[in-house]
């Protein structure tokens, strides 16, 4: 590769001299380590099969300038309520990946919970984080979370102790304003949950119309023993961004962890799910609406790990898709040997909403154990037409009965979102772009 | 109110309807009957605005030309089908779909929109013709309804729309006995000089409630045979197949062996 399909690599080899400040050695150690695999073994290709679907090629040709911590304070705090919402409880705010306590609230938690920026996690007392930290690059490397380990300089750390509930969800608000020059940031995000303990996390992320900006993201979560997390990923990036992302989830026995993807900016975005069912008794639910538009292409790549017995996985992913959007829902399980009474089940339905949108869809199931139940399900279909003429017939426009059973098909998935503030947020910006496709409404 | 003139209609090159001529005026209920592949059903869709059809010949409703009007704009006029298979559309409340339609209606005739609750107590009110439940409002339009449930939540949409032509299609196809009462009574009490019905059935019986001025026999695509209430029962006793015998007509045009 040379020139301008290189030009985020030959962007980033300039960095490393920039990157070491006042880091533990470990993290100056693991930090090269990942440096030297970005440059070693570059960017996945389309014969990468775990990016298939997604091209990097427009990503590479942009030459993004690390992101600086944000001295302009354009943002307000409304700013911040209008592009992510208002939730109520904790709320960190990032710009360009790095806290900004201006704009964050820090509502009073229970004894023992620690809400604040890594980065002064880091300062403090980093030596504990260090095999958290190195785990999502060391184990499953590609580019994106290499440079995520390789240059990540803050984001959010949630640590929750045993048997201790968080009531209000914690927000994460991640905003990139960054103007005429190409950023890119990585937000290293880490949620610790306690045995028994109880908490729901909001992750938003957005930016400034017209702005290119690449977001590199990579979140992990572990639960400990009955613990229960509520995950909720908005994605809302502006449409000229890139958003690449990786939530890493690790689940300890008969915990509960229930995510909730919502993807409905950027011009290319991949969130990847990887969660590791590794004791017994855990559940998992991983529930995805994706709406690509325009020229927009949302990769959706999930992989269920089922690696002890009795452990039951339920994911639902929807897709509409308009103009000529792409929308991937690539869906891995694996059930590893001596897994058995594994119950899983996957399914994954598209919309399409016009002649040159397209979805794909790949369920992979790998099952290595016996006495298991895996079920999966996927469909790609167009509106139904006997339920738009039944809608007409009874004098509902054309366009409103299509932008009506359009947003029904939606709304299962919001439904679902059980923070009351969050749901009306996304329900919001949902309405908009079924009306900028001509439609009106249900409220 | 209505006059279809020598209305053809194909699909799929093959011809359904064969010259369909009739009239129907205000305050007047004709019944359609007919065995099934006679194309009483496509003569509903086609009044409708189905566009899945060929059509030609001449339909005027009120003077206007029915076959140029949209599904919505025929709807906003006052057509209105009650559907053979009302259709389910899961995640559209039944109270929020009926309020839009409603809206879209009295648009049309220069009327305010009803907001939410004045909506609420029109439909409290119109449900008790069809003793409907109120938890059907909360339900998405149609889902998980039983046959006999369907029926009488069109009868409902229809009291709630006050159309001036009602096209009612095999209304009491799935219906016991007693839900067919209901549904009888309630399209009866939608009766007026001002509103025309189009009864479509295969059996009489329906007819014992819903007693029309004028009985109409569609066979193999055409009118064979009009009369008043009384061709009913002589089709009740003698059948389909005398009227079907002597009007069979090559039924598939231009299809591929």
């Amino acid at each position: 590769m040379s020139g301008a399909a290189n030009a985020f690599p030959q962007a980033i080899s300039r960095l490393q001299a920039k990157t070491n400040g006042h880091h533990p050695g470990w993290l100056k150690g693991l930090r090269r380590a990942a440096f030297q695999w970005v440059s070693e073994q570059g960017f996945p290709t389309a014969k990468d099969e775990a990016w298939k679907y997604t091209r990097v090629a427009p990503i590479l040709e942009i030459p993004f300038e690390p992101a600086e911590p944000d001295t302009s304070h354009r943002l307000s705090s409304g700013a911040i309520d209008q592009l992510a919402g208002d939730l109520g409880g904790t709320r960190l705010v990032f710009v360009n990946g790095y806290f900004a306590p201006g704009l964050s609230s820090l509502k009073s938690l229970p004894k023992g919970v620690k809400v604040r920026s890594l980065a002064s996690v880091l300062a403090e007392d980093g030596d504990s984080l260090e095999p958290l930290l190195s785990r999502p690059f060391r184990e499953q490397a590609h580019a994106f979370t290499a440079l995520n380990a390789a240059l990540a300089e803050d984001g959010a750390f949630v640590e929750i102790p045993p048997n201790t509930t968080i009531e209000e969800p914690i927000h994460l608000v991640f905003v990139s304003d960054t103007g005429a020059t190409p950023h890119v940031s990585h937000p290293r995000s880490l949620v610790l949950a306690g045995a028994g303990s109880r908490a729901t996390i909001v992750e938003s992320y957005s930016g400034i119309l017209g702005d290119v900006y690449l977001t590199n993201a990579v979140t992990e979560v572990v639960l400990d023993e009955g613990a229960a997390v509520e995950h909720y990923k908005v994605q809302n990036e502006t449409e000229t961004a890139f958003h690449v992302a990786l939530l890493d989830v690790r689940q300890g026995r008969a915990s509960r962890f229930k995510a909730h993807s919502v993807a409905l900016g950027a011009s290319i975005a991949r969130h990847e799910v990887k969660v590791r069912l590794q004791a017994e008794r855990a559940e998992i639910t991983l529930n995805g609406l994706y709406m690509p538009r325009h020229e927009q292409h949302l990769d959706n790549p999930t992989t269920i790990e089922h690696a002890a017995p009795h452990c039951t996985s339920r994911e639902l992913y929807k897709g509409v898709v308009d103009g000529r959007g792409r929308g991937v829902f690539d869906g891995r399980i694996v059930v590893r040997p001596g897994a058995m009474k594994t119950d899983a089940s996957q399914t994954n339905k598209n919309l399409l909403l016009s002649e040159s949108a397209q979805a794909d869809t790949r369920p992979r199931l790998e099952i290595f154990a016996d006495d298991v139940k895996c079920a999966h399900g996927a469909a790609v279909g167009q509106l139904d037409e006997q339920a738009i003429f039944y809608l007409r017939s009874r004098g509902i426009p054309e366009k409103a009965a299509r932008g009506l059973l359009t947003y029904a098909f939606a709304s299962e998935m919001l439904d679902l979102i059980r923070v009351e503030p969050l749901r009306c947020h996304v329900k919001k910006f949902v309405e908009w772009r079924l009306a900028a496709g001509g439609a009106e409404v249900a409220a | 109110m209505l006059d279809i003139k020598n209305l053809h209609v194909r699909v799929e090159g093959r011809e359904i309807l064969q010259g369909i001529t009739l009239r129907v005026n205000a305050g007047e209920v004709h019944a359609i009957m007919g065995p099934n592949g006679s194309g009483k059903s496509t003569l509903a869709q086609v009044l409708a605005g189905r566009e899945m059809y060929d059509v030609t010949g001449e339909v005027l409703y009120e003077g206007k030309d029915l076959l140029a009007m949209s599904p919505e704009e025929r709807a906003v006029s006052g057509v209105f089908l009650a559907f053979q298979y009302p259709v389910e559309i899961p995640g559209v409340g039944n109270l929020y779909f009926l309020r839009t339609a409603l809206n879209a209606v009295r648009k049309q005739r220069g009327l305010e929109e009803l907001d939410a609750m004045d909506f609420l107590s029109l439909a409290k009110e119109r449900m008790q013709l069809v003793e409907m439940d109120q938890s059907f409002m909360s339900r998405s339009v149609n889902e998980g309804f039983s046959g006999g449930e369907k029926k009488r939540n069109e009868i409902f949409q229809m009291a709630i729309l006050e159309p001036r032509l009602a096209i009612l299609d095999e209304t009491d196809s799935g219906l016991d006995i007693d839900a067919l009462r209901i549904v009888a009574a309630g399209v009866n009490a939608l009766r007026a000089k001002d509103r025309a019905m189009v009864v479509i059935t295969h059996y009489q019986r329906l007819l014992d409630y819903i007693v029309p001025d004028r009985v109409h026999v569609l066979a193999n695509g055409r009118i064979v045979r009009s009369g008043d209430k009384d061709l009913a029962l002589e089709l009740e006793k003698h059948g389909y197949a005398a009227f079907e015998q002597h009007t069979a007509a090559p039924r598939a045009v231009g299809i591929a062996p």
